[in-house]
């Protein structure tokens, strides 16, 4: 790390800048997929449905982005493939969403069911599919055009901000934060969004004013999915780059806990990612890290779920859900 | 001339039950008309059928003297009739203004106008004279101003034909005349109205013509310079209606309700009820009368044990009962008819029968060794359904779908059947019919008879005055004076309210 300022004290004691260079990047890295999908269940959850689906559809995300970027690769698309994989990723999660849509909305099934039903779903029917398409294999290849970490040209360059915040990381997590506050746009500030919450809050009275309930509602699933597509694939692309029965582990239920403990809210789910992102960035570099390193490893792979724990129910106070989350509207019931 | 609105022969009927039958309902353009009707006798059925949230199995309907057919309220909106429905639809969390443009929002490029949404609802409201604040979300409004935004919503969506379902029942006295007067200026507009109400005074001080329905079938309509209270009553009722006065001897025993040096605050904080004291006997009916806001809910709250009293206590019977569990407090006695029948009074997914046994359902006979006694439990439901007149297909039917009136029959049953030491009556009668309210006065008279005490609450001064033995005067939190009923009138009693102490002795 040449840009920085020199270390004057001497090898072994790392600067606080140095460690917030090793930390800062790798948070991003981790808190992208995360914040994708935690978006994904604020666009569902706000209008009404609870979606505990969110880790399968991360699956179809990152499988399907594995299996498109090989072919994309093969293809000879290069440096092009794992975006347009994730491209790939998001239909494939709206379209697999749509399940429990079906289910949740039009059928009206238990919402919590249905969602668990969909995280089996995905992890059985992903790995059928890897087995078939590479001849039993319980994995599929590694990619090898992944999204790279790079230096971001000119912004990389700027004193102490440029290697903590833009040396070694990728444009994905970037891409996240600006849609976190695109999403907050959409859901805040247009009619869309004002129209998304009202059915999530009060459907009857959304219904008495001409709003299509059902028609919000699925909307507001099958972007969960497309969202949640988007977080497995790139989490495959910038961090697995392939696919098995463990590469998403609880990745999409902690974007649930990020959505709560964000309050529903576009840049609280944001900012909560993050935050779940840093916990798994510790546990990740503490090896670089004085102090750190000397504590048994133990502590550190389970500290992002123990905070985690600490979080939601220390801090997070009452959380206020949508009023009409996880009801299903039935027209014309008092 | 044709008709702002007809609808002819119109016939709904529910699981188990004929809400409407042949209905037809005729309303000029230009008028108030009044929709009579005991509870549950079909006047919201009918309305959501106008307003397209229900199909009728049968009937027409002519607006402005044209066939329409109102599928979903998109129609109705666009034929130009807009509902303010008995149970407000307004979304709590959304401003006063997002609630008033939802689903017909101002756009500028594609985005929320919100400038222009709340230029638009100040138009409005200065137009009709509708005072409301368009930033304030929901939640932090009186009941009066957010029925106050729902008039507003039917406006800005140009509606010309209003349908008000019970309007009144959640209003003061106060926002009552308030509502008259804006109903009045609405019609000088060019509006037609249609008023569902159980308040005879209202529909004789506002009202033009009126339709009565009795279970579902018409039974008249005539033009209110035809007819009196007491005729368009027992037409309604079907048989004479009698006014219950508490004229049985005011004869108080035992001290039952002793509150002293009470201190409660509310939701934000703030103290509403100060170092209040008051003391409720065995066999007397004490009314509270006061302006809404003074207090009042606190205390009954407090009382009830769903609100932590800051300082001072509680007793009943002698104990102390002061931030104790509900439980232990309906088991020394207490029974609670509370303000908001749908938050405190029914768990609207259970049926009538379970919530007729909320507070019972686990002691003998209704349980044993830990189970539930469900024959001892119907049988005790089909009796109170009986006893109250509860207008139900079954004792199985959820407690959200009866209509608003009977929902409060159902409370009013199981309260009243415990006989319990004490008990108090929070807005017992509202919402309910002449016939049902008649039939609850009766029973609170009933109950001081057999030497229960009985606490009222009631923005009715007609209800204060007619039931109880003494009336305590409550202003900031404090009652301000007590006195004797026989010996003050409405008069007075406002002066009171607003906290004109007279001769300055203390409660
Ligand atoms: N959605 C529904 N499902 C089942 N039954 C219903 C439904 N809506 C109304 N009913 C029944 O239809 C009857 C008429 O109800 P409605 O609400 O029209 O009465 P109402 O005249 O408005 O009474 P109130 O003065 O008490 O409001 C009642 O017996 C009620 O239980
Ligand atoms: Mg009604």
């Amino acid at each position: 790390m040449g840009d920085g300022p020199s270390n004057e004290k001497g090898a072994q004691i790392m600067s606080l800048f140095e460690v917030l260079t090793i930390i800062v990047p790798s948070t991003l890295l981790t808190a992208a997929p995360l914040i994708f999908t935690s978006l994904g269940g604020v666009f569902t959850e706000r209008s009404g449905v609870v979606n505990i689906g969110l880790e399968g559809l991360m699956g179809v995300g990152a499988f399907t982005a594995a299996v498109s970027t090989l072919g994309l690769e093969h293809a000879g698309l290069g440096d092009a493939s794992p975006w347009i994989a994730i491209l790939f990723a998001a239909i494939a999660g709206g379209i697999f969403a749509l399940i429990h849509a079906v289910v949740s909305i039009t059928f009206r099934a238990d919402q919590t069911v249905s969602g668990v039903a969909l995280n089996f779903l995905a992890a059985g029917l992903t790995i059928f599919l890897v087995k078939m398409i590479y001849e039993g294999k319980g994995q599929t290849p590694y990619i090898t055009h992944n999204i790279d970490k790079i230096n971001i040209p000119l912004l990389s360059k700027i004193p102490v901000i440029g290697p903590i915040f833009f040396q070694q990381v990728t444009y994905t997590s970037y891409l996240a934060i600006f849609v976190s506050i695109l999403v907050w746009y959409i859901i805040f500030k247009t009619p869309f969004g004002l129209r998304l919450r009202s059915v999530g809050e009060h459907p009857a009275a959304a219904d008495t004013l001409g709003i299509n309930v059902i028609r919000m509602r699925y909307i507001g699933v099958v972007l969960s999915g497309v969202f949640g597509g988007i977080g497995g694939a790139v989490y495959l692309v910038t961090i697995t780059s392939n696919y098995n029965v463990s590469t998403i582990a609880g990745q999409g239920f902690l974007a649930l806990a990020a959505l709560v403990f964000g309050k529903w809210h576009p840049i609280g789910a944001m900012g909560a990612s993050l935050f779940f992102g840093f916990a798994q960035a510790l546990s990740i570099t503490s090896q670089q890290i004085p102090y750190l390193d000397r504590l048994p490893s133990v502590i550190m792979l389970t500290a992002p779920y123990v905070l985690t724990l600490i979080v939601l129910t220390g801090f997070v106070g009452r959380a206020e859900a949508p009023k009409a989350d996880g009801v299903p509207y039935i027209k014309g019931q008092r | 001339m044709s008709y702002a609105i007809e609808m002819r022969h119109i016939r709904k009927e529910f699981p188990g039950i004929v809400a409407n039958d042949d209905i037809t309902l005729q309303v000029e353009e230009g008028e108030i008309h009044a929709l009579f009707g005991e509870n549950g006798a079909g006047k919201s059925t009918l309305m959501n059928v106008l307003f397209g949230l229900y199909q009728p199995d049968k009937g027409e309907i002519y607006v402005h003297g044209e066939k329409a057919v109102i599928n979903d309220p998109n129609d109705a909106t666009r034929l130009g009739i807009g509902m303010v429905h008995q149970h407000f639809m307004l979304i709590d969390k959304f401003t006063v203004a997002e609630n008033i443009i939802l689903g017909r929002e101002p756009k500028k490029h594609g985005m929320l106008d919100m400038a222009k949404a709340v230029k638009i609802v100040k138009e409005l409201s200065e137009k009709y004279g509708l005072d409301v604040d368009p930033n304030q979300k929901i939640e932090d409004i009186t009941v009066g101003m957010q029925q106050r935004v729902e008039i507003l919503k039917t406006l800005y969506r140009g509606s010309d034909i209003l349908i008000f379902d019970e309007p009144t029942a959640v209003l003061t006295p106060i926002e009552i005349q308030e509502l008259i007067a804006i109903m009045k200026r609405l019609v000088k507009e060019g509006k037609s109205i249609i008023l569902i109400t159980h308040k005879l005074k209202e529909i004789f001080e506002c009202c033009d013509r009126c339709t009565v329905i009795r279970r579902g079938k018409n039974i008249d309509s005539m033009a209110i310079s035809e007819t009196n209270p007491t005729d368009l009553a027992s037409m309604m009722v079907g048989r004479k209606v009698h006014v219950q006065i508490n004229d049985a001897p005011y004869e108080p025993k035992e001290k039952v309700l002793e509150v002293s040096h009470l201190s409660v605050l509310d939701q934000r904080k703030v103290s509403v009820v100060n170092d209040l004291n008051l003391t409720v006997h065995g066999g007397e009916i004490l009314g509270i009368a006061g302006v809404d806001g003074n207090g009042q809910t606190e205390l009954i709250e407090a009382i009830a044990g769903l609100r932590k009293v800051k300082d001072g206590s509680i007793k009943v019977d002698g104990q102390d009962l002061t931030n104790q569990r509900t439980r232990k407090i309906i088991e020394a006695g207490l029974g609670y008819i509370p303000e908001d029948r749908q938050k405190h009074g029914l768990v609207l997914d259970f049926s009538v029968g379970e919530n007729m046994v909320l507070q019972t359902y686990y002691k003998k006979p209704y349980a044993q060794s830990g189970f539930l006694k469900n024959k001892v439990i119907t049988k005790k439901a089909k009796q109170l359904i009986q006893e109250f007149d509860v207008r139900t297909p079954s004792e199985k039917t959820l407690a959200r779908s009866l209509s608003g009136g009977n929902q409060q029959k159902v409370i009013v049953a199981r309260e009243v059947d415990r006989s319990p030491k004490l008990l108090i009556a929070a807005q017992p009668t509202r919402g309910l019919d002449i016939g049902a309210i008649e039939f609850i006065h009766g029973k609170l008279i009933e109950e001081k008879k057999k030497g229960k005490a009985v606490l009222l609450i009631s923005f009715e001064l007609d209800e204060i005055l007619h039931l109880s033995d003494r009336i305590a005067v409550i202003y900031e939190g404090r009652i301000i004076d007590i006195v004797n009923p026989k010996e003050t009138n409405e008069n007075e009693l406002g002066l009171l309210m607003a906290g004109r102490r007279k001769g300055g002795a203390e409660a």
